[in-house]
């Protein structure tokens, strides 16, 4: 048998081709999508309020889609397409043009996600350091619990207390097997997530840098 | 003496982050003696320092000031803190204890350069540390270091905080622009460089966060004295982030020239007992990988250059005798699959065909040949794109195959031989769409 025959079969999309593309295609027969009507999109004074304070930061208001998605986000849960709908009425931009920054940066989510998100970074120094099982144990702790999303990450910058997470925007690390459920328990019970562990605590490696009366965490490998 | 630490000396001391702890320290002395030197001076001094950049290119920063153009128009300072490369997490501990050490560099580097507007676009990731450097620009515009008219010196300054969302190829300094301008972060074709036109079509300054960082001490010690540290071609202090396989990870101030067995093993203290060192990534995990025999590299610009790798990010990445070659390189080619921006047909087919090839030998179903399509894959990405992003995986891959092609061959032959007796499971698409 040569090597050919041994390969199995390239599997393809339904439209016949390996890479997945569009299933749907766009509907031309609509009309294209105009940046909001004011006096008809409702938009939460708050919200308002806080993307016009972004927009006056920049000489040009546009540099504050990011900032507005994630007002818009934090305000909704999620990019639904009624906050973008809100933040083209304010920016008075398209909403297709909004989908599509949105759509580029991994912070933003185009369908609806949990109230919690922990991103367990997957990354190479945190994945030598058993990141890959530490997932897989977050996923199946966090199993059952609508509320918590529960994602791999690529590299969150803080390889030094490698494997880590974000949770809530909260990084914490090193982690082992066993803080998996404790994050659950953590999040659910509405409490700071593992504070022995929270990078904001943690002394700089160098010991130059380092100071007597330190009161936070040691560095990693250092402790004692 | 010459000094060793001059970022991160008691950088743990509390309060350090708020602007009276900064002050308490001498903090914005500098800013002071800039404002009593004539502006071409300031740039010359940085010249004289022989600062290169920290963010990965090494380009030397007085060079790159001094290309902005001269005389009143809209010019733009933006600080690159996406410090995403992955590795590398120098910036976020300077940001989170010192912010207003960068934030007096920004200050001095404006003044130099006639720019009345800067930001610093900071990984969405990194929420603490914005808070916190948020909190200290509040802080030095109510003491009046930012602002109009600072401290009587004529100059004005508006400094803006700008949070990310997550995009590795926003810290590339043209990605990073479109974004800033509220775009899709993809890069742009150089020429014309930033300095000429860059945010939004002006003459752009971008910055690493270290880079700015060590404006305030160069002025204070004067470029001359600062460039005694160091070697000659890589002069001062570095900020080095090392993770994976060794001992005491984290961020260490070392200075340029440094053997780097003296980092990995005096300062961070090797893999655990028992282990070796396998590879090891001297400059983020886009610098070509090295080896155990490479330990005793110098560790500046020049001579990891000529060791065939390269200082990048200043990240190092160690790993040990435990992992596979396969493991790392797949690894690896996952991040740069799922960061392409997509806009550069080689980057975005190679990085994915690359993952696609390197899971087919996992499967069994390569052969050796497929290492030399995988290498020849890898030259045909090199300086074919817009940015190096595919460059920036092309590089510790290809030095992979080259380095570890008998250990991945005998990988493709043992998977092969368990794929003959076990069934092959369907293949799986590599990156399935809209995964992350
Ligand atoms: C894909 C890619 C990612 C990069 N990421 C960063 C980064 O996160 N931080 C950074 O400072 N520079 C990064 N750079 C380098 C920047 O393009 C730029 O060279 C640097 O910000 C210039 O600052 P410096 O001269 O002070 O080093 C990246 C480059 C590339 C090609
Ligand atoms: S690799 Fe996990 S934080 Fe960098």
């Amino acid at each position: 048998m040569s090597y050919f025959d041994k390969r199995p079969p390239v599997k393809r999309y339904e439209h016949g081709s390996r890479v997945p593309g569009w299933d749907e295609a766009v509907d031309l027969t609509k009309p294209p999508a105009t940046v909001p009507d004011p006096a008809l999109t409702p938009v939460p004074a708050e919200l308002r309020e806080k993307i016009e304070a972004a927009m006056a930061l920049y000489p040009d208001s546009k540099s504050a889609s990011i900032p507005a998605l994630h007002l818009a986000q934090q305000h909704h849960g999620w990019c639904s397409p009624e906050a973008i709908e809100q933040v083209a009425c304010v920016m008075q931009l398209t909403p297709a043009y909004l989908t599509s920054v949105a759509s580029f940066y991994d912070m933003f989510a185009l369908t609806p996600k949990p109230k919690h998100d922990v991103y367990v970074c997957t990354n190479i120094s945190c994945s030598l350091l058993g990141a890959d099982e530490f997932y897989e144990q977050m996923c199946a702790s966090a199993h059952g619990h609508e509320d918590i999303g529960v994602r791999g990450f690529e590299c969150l910058g803080a390889c030094d207390i490698g494997p880590m997470a974000s949770v809530n925007g909260e990084y914490v690390g090193p982690l082992n097997l066993f803080d998996a459920q404790l994050i659950v328990e953590d999040l659910e019970a509405g409490r700071p997530v593992l504070e022995h562990k929270q990078l904001r605590n943690r002394a700089v490696a160098d010991p130059q840098g380092r100071v007597a009366d330190w009161t936070g965490i040691d560095p990693v490998g250092q402790e004692g | 003496m010459t000094p060793t630490h001059l970022l991160f000396d008691r950088i743990d001391e509390p309060g350090l982050n708020t602007l009276q702890g900064y002050e308490k320290r001498g903090g914005y002395s500098a800013l002071r003696k800039a404002f009593a030197i004539p502006q071409a001076a300031i740039v010359e001094e940085i010249s004289a320092s022989g600062l290169r950049g920290r963010g990965g290119a090494g380009f030397k920063m007085g060079q790159k000031a001094s290309f902005l153009p001269k005389g009143e128009m809209a010019k733009y300072l933006v600080c690159n803190a996406d410090e995403s490369e992955p590795g590398t997490f120098k910036d976020r501990e300077l940001m989170q204890k010192c912010p207003h050490m960068l934030i007096e560099g920004m200050i001095i580097t404006t003044f130099a350069t006639g720019i009345n507007h800067a930001f610093i676009y900071i990984r969405g990731e990194y929420e603490l540390q914005a808070d916190i450097l948020e909190a200290a620009i509040a802080e030095a515009e109510a003491a009046g270091f930012i602002g109009e008219n600072i401290l009587g010196s004529g100059h004005s300054l508006k400094l803006v905080l700008h949070r990310g969302a997550g995009a590795y190829i926003c810290g590339e300094e043209t990605g990073l622009l479109d974004s800033l301008e509220g775009k899709r972060g993809n890069p742009r074709l150089k020429p014309p460089f930033p300095a000429i036109e860059g945010l939004y079509a002006g003459p752009t300054l971008v910055n690493n966060v270290e880079t700015l960082a060590t404006v305030p001490t160069i002025i204070n010690m004067g470029g001359a004295e600062y460039a005694k540290i160091g070697t000659e071609g890589s002069t001062g202090t570095k900020l080095v982030s090392v993770s994976g396989d060794v001992q005491r990870p984290g961020n260490y101030e070392i200075v340029l020239g440094t053997s780097s067995r003296e980092i990995i093993f005096d300062l961070c203290g090797g893999p655990k007992p028992g282990r070796t060192v396998k590879m090891w990534f001297p400059g983020g995990s886009s610098s070509p990988v090295l080896l155990e025999e490479d330990l005793d590299v110098a560790y500046d610009f020049d001579t990891l250059a000529k060791a065939g790798s390269m200082l990048g990010s200043g990240a190092i990445i160690v790993v040990d005798d435990t992992h596979s070659a396969l493991e790392v390189a797949q690894k690896l080619t996952k991040f740069y699959a799922h960061e392409s921006c997509g806009k550069c047909v080689p980057c975005r087919e190679g990085t994915n065909w690359t993952h696609k090839m390197l899971a087919r030998i996992e499967s069994g179903e390569a052969t050796p040949m497929d290492l030399d399509i995988l290498a020849s894959v890898q030259t045909q990405i090199i300086g074919n794109c817009l940015c190096v992003l595919g460059d920036a995986m092309a590089m510790p891959v290809g030095s992979i195959v080259a380095k570890f092609r008998d250990e991945l061959e005998a990988e493709i032959e043992a998977a092969s031989e368990r794929a003959n007796t076990v069934p092959v499971a369907p293949v799986q698409d590599a990156i399935p769409v809209g995964a992350h």
